[in-house]
């Protein structure tokens, strides 16, 4: 399902005339410092902070003139990170949740819900509580609720904050094995370049960058948007770009470190 | 771990089922037992005589009728139907301000109730409306100014109508204290009676209302399970499940103020029923509104009929305001099924 931002102006965050495009079956990041907008962002697609000015165009609709919340909810299907272990849900309860924009039968749900249990491989944690759930395991169940949503656009709000590395990687990889057009605002810079198809770059609520994750991740525009020293090359395991980072001024000499 | 629920998957239409025996059961108990205990069989016949012909049955005397169909029968149907209707508005508000404390009375609704009741009480009936009437009106008007007092630019935070509401309904509660200090030694067991809940003035006439206001608002949420699980989830998930929450938090806050104010306009301000019927359901069978609300309402029904029943029979020949019994039945209960192995919701 096709994205097209045109000319966003938000209350929050300073983001001013943003424009951004995700092609139908795309996986894009959108990185950023801290502060810089991206969940403020990703917050007016998903119809959680409505727009002062712009349009969102979800599958060719726009998303706050024309569609209704449940509509839009039935299009969209988000991974964020909202507080709450909510009031002692199962893990099958809290992916059911997923089923809140769709007027199915109870007993469609319940398959609905399977499927996406074992899509992310909880099948045996259905019963389990979500409170007593690990982070990475957490992630998962939102998923999975994510999937159970059935959106043609999946929205991730930083899906692998908090989580160790194996975690990260089984995460994006689960995502990226749904073959769902997906927008995900990422903090971690070498696992954007490693499963994006292209990148924008937010900078105090304005896109400064985009395009391909080797045209877009230069050592120039590290040092300018993240205040950073950072040596581009290729990991040798993968052949995907990988960063290697220092401060842009140089701390180590102070303190007496080897560099 | 996996959760500890008593009430999970398959026994969840047996706790349906023994509820709806139970309540019947403790029906025709609550109306065959007080000052005068009735057989259980006449109070059947009875029933079932006005019901299918509008006439008391021959093999029952006229006072036995008399007590059965005009007295016990309505405050049981009552004690039911408050209960429930309570017991609802209590979870509903536990969601719509998602804080485990929350009770009907939060946003201020029986302050205002009260306030009014006994304003009419002491004062004598101002605009022509009796005590119902003023209760209901009292209700409204508190919540309409909860609503606006709590709303910042176009949104209701939780946090914020909740403390507008407690803010609220201590103004009210002082207005209340100084009328009662201002009442005629007659009215005072009056107040103190409907200010701690009763269902004893009950008539056939003053339960149209409540009966299908509860009916109506509790099948209308349950349909509403869906959402109100959304709900639970804050306001943010909510939006990003397809809920339009501003607008659906005024319909709900609507709602279960309707709910209470048909319930405590008839019956007072019975306190517990809606804080703690819902969480133990809750702790019982799990938050999802559409198995839980069935619960929550026969649970609360069931709660206040065998509540009313130990009122009027404990201490005989003097009979004890609900709001008492409920507290001291509820609490301990309350009190167990925390101390049990599990979440606390």
């Amino acid at each position: 399902m096709r994205v097209e931002i045109t000319d966003l102006d938000l209350p929050l965050g300073g983001v001013a005339g943003v424009g951004l495009r995700v092609e139908p079956g795309e996986f894009v990041g959108l990185i950023g410092p801290n502060g810089s907008g991206k969940s403020t962002l990703l917050r007016a697609l998903y119809r959680a902070l409505r727009p002062d000015d712009g349009v969102v165009l979800v599958g060719g609709d726009d998303v706050w003139r024309s569609l209704t919340a449940r509509e839009s909810a039935g299009r969209i299907s988000v991974v964020a990170q909202h507080g709450g272990d909510g009031f002692d849900f199962t893990v099958a309860e809290l992916v059911a949740t997923g089923r809140t924009p769709h007027r199915t039968s109870p007993s469609a749900d319940r398959e609905i819900v399977a499927a996406a249990l074992e899509r992310v491989g909880m099948t045996g944690m259905a019963e389990r509580l979500y409170s007593t759930l690990s982070g990475g395991e957490r992630q998962r169940a939102l998923l999975a609720r994510a999937v159970a949503q059935r959106g043609a656009l999946l929205v991730l709000d930083e899906p692998t904050n908090h989580l160790d590395v194996n975690a990260q990687f089984e995460l994006l990889g689960l995502v990226r094995s749904l073959g769902v057009t997906t927008l995900a605002a990422l903090h971690e810079l070498n696992l954007a370049a490693a499963y994006c198809d292209r990148l924008y770059v937010l900078e105090a609520g304005r896109i400064v960058a985009h395009g391909s994750p080797g045209d877009v991740l230069t050592p120039a525009l590290l040092a300018e948007v993240f205040g950073v020293r950072a040596h581009v090359g290729v990991n040798p395991l993968t052949g995907r770009p990988n960063l290697t980072f220092a401060p842009l001024k140089d701390t180590f000499e102070e303190t007496g470190d080897p560099r | 771990m996996t959760s500890s629920r008593l009430i999970s998957g398959r026994r969840y239409p047996l706790a349906v089922a023994l509820l709806l025996v139970a309540v019947p059961l403790a029906m025709v108990a609550a109306v065959s037992l007080g000052a005068v205990d009735l057989p259980a069989a006449d109070v059947w016949h009875t029933v079932v005589a006005h019901l299918t012909t509008g006439r008391r049955p021959v093999d029952v005397s006229g006072i036995d009728d008399e007590i059965i169909w005009n007295s016990r029968a309505p405050r049981t149907v009552l004690a039911l139907v408050a209960g429930a209707g309570l017991a609802v508005a209590g979870a509903v508000l536990q969601a719509v301000v998602r804080n485990p404390l929350a009770d009907p009375y939060v946003l201020g609704v029986a302050s205002g109730a009260s306030l009014a009741a006994v304003a009419v009480i002491t004062l004598g009936g101002i605009v022509g409306l009796g005590v119902p009437g003023a209760a209901f009106v009292g209700a409204c008007a508190t919540l309409a100014l909860v609503l606006l007092l709590g709303s910042r630019r176009g949104t209701l935070a939780p946090t914020r109508l909740i403390l507008a509401g407690v803010a609220l309904s201590y103004l009210l509660q002082g207005a209340t204290g100084y009328l009662q200090l201002r009442a005629q030694p007659g009215q005072l067991s009056g107040i103190l009676f409907w200010l701690l809940g009763s269902v004893s003035g009950a008539g056939w006439d003053d339960l149209a209302v409540p009966c299908a206001v509860v009916v109506a608002c509790t099948a209308w949420l349950t349909f509403q399970g869906k959402r109100l699980n959304a709900m639970l989830l804050g306001d943010e998930t909510a939006a990003m499940l397809g809920v339009a929450v501003h607008r659906f938090r005024l319909t709900l806050l609507a709602v279960s103020a309707l709910l209470t104010a048909a319930v405590i306009s008839v019956a007072g301000g019975i306190a517990f029923v809606g804080l703690i019927v819902p969480h133990a359901v809750r702790l019982l069978a799990g938050p999802d509104h559409r198995r839980a609300l069935p619960l929550i309402a026969l649970g609360g029904g069931l709660f206040l009929v065998l509540a009313d029943l130990a009122a009027r029979t404990l201490s005989p020949p003097l009979e004890l305001p609900l709001g008492i019994l409920t507290a001291a039945i509820g609490a301990p209960f309350f009190l167990w099924l925390l101390r049990r192995e599990g979440p606390v919701s």
